[in-house]
């Protein structure tokens, strides 16, 4: 999927721009490999969040991962030697291309499309951490790249989910920890008032009555 | 910021996401048809991806109708919604709305 080089640019950009050398974009993206856990690192940084936050927020919003996961234990379950890779490199896009596309059921096959997309996002990112350091251009605004990421999976999820509740309730959490709480600390609130309000949903309603997965 | 706080937060984010994905094949393989598992797997991250939709925009800039980058803001926002629902295309959505958040930011509106 070469879609990950543009965003990858982005990212290397923006790493650079706010201040840190041109070797951490391509660093992490090889230790996190997450768009959406790199963008929110380096925003967390720039609001000097603590370490402690910064590791429970990242984890909340891969949490996501966990879904994905479960849905390829049996997939994974042949693939060997690859599998620890298969494990650590199962990001969004590559989710969606495993759990679409009828060949890569064959592990050497999914294992090569989970290399090929890391190579692009890494690319991505070391192109745009080195134009970032070599060339001066106004990158004002671009971070905006984050927030249009989260739009973007926010409509994604709306397509596949089709009801309004769970969207009013992420709204009503994080626009009542915003107005209550420093914007350093609203994510964690919100998010786990959320989780709070989906429990006390899910044990109101009679166990046995709920639908699989999406 | 020192270079050992950046790298010691980039750690814990490598863990923290590593973590996420590695859990199910470690911990999950035995409860993966418990349905509070899949009650939380069907909307829990809609809610927390709605959140952070509010958090980048708080974060990054503040949400106020007078700040000179309120408007570009939620035109940017809005033309990435219209982008994405038209031709679903993640690339081509990301990138026309940064694109176009900064031609405003950059070059006013």
């Amino acid at each position: 999927m070469l879609g990950y080089v543009p965003l990858g640019i982005a990212f290397g950009v923006l790493c650079v721009q706010m201040g840190h050398a041109w070797w951490l974009a391509p660093l992490m993206s090889v230790a996190i490999y997450s768009g959406a856990s790199q963008f929110l690192l380096l925003s967390l940084l720039a609001a000097g969040a603590s370490l402690t936050e910064i590791g429970v927020a990242i984890f909340l919003l891969s949490a996501r991962h966990l879904f994905y996961g479960l849905s390829m234990l049996g997939r994974f379950r042949g693939s060997g030697a690859r599998k620890p890779y298969l494990i650590y490199a199962l990001t969004d896009e590559t989710y969606s291309l495993l759990s679409t596309r009828p060949e890569t059921r064959d592990p050497a096959v999914a294992f090569r499309i989970s290399l090929l997309n890391q190579g692009w996002w890494l690319l991505g990112s070391l192109l745009g951490a080195v134009a970032g350091s070599l060339l001066s251009f106004d990158s004002t605004g671009m971070e905006f790249a984050l927030t249009a990421l989260f739009i973007v999976l926010t409509v994604e999820l709306m397509a596949t989910i089709r009801q309004p509740a769970p969207f009013v309730i992420g709204l009503a959490c994080g626009l009542g920890a915003l107005l209550l709480l420093p914007k350093q600390h609203m994510l964690l609130a919100a998010i786990g008032a959320a989780c709070l309000v989906l429990l006390l949903d899910y044990r109101r309603r009679a166990p046995g009555t709920v639908e699989a997965g999406p | 910021m020192s270079t050992g706080t950046v790298l010691l937060a980039v750690a814990i984010g490598a863990l923290a996401t590593i973590a996420s994905r590695a859990l199910p094949f470690v911990a999950l393989s035995r409860h993966h048809d418990h349905p509070l598992l899949a009650w939380l797997g069907r909307y829990l991250p809609a809610a927390i991806m709605v959140i952070l939709v509010v958090y980048s925009l708080a974060d990054l800039r503040p949400l106020k109708l007078d700040d000179a980058k309120g408007t570009p803001l939620l035109l940017a926002c809005a033309l990435v919604v219209v982008l994405h629902l038209w031709r679903r295309n993640v690339l081509i959505s990301i990138v026309v709305g940064t694109g176009a958040y900064m031609a405003m930011v950059q070059y006013g509106t």
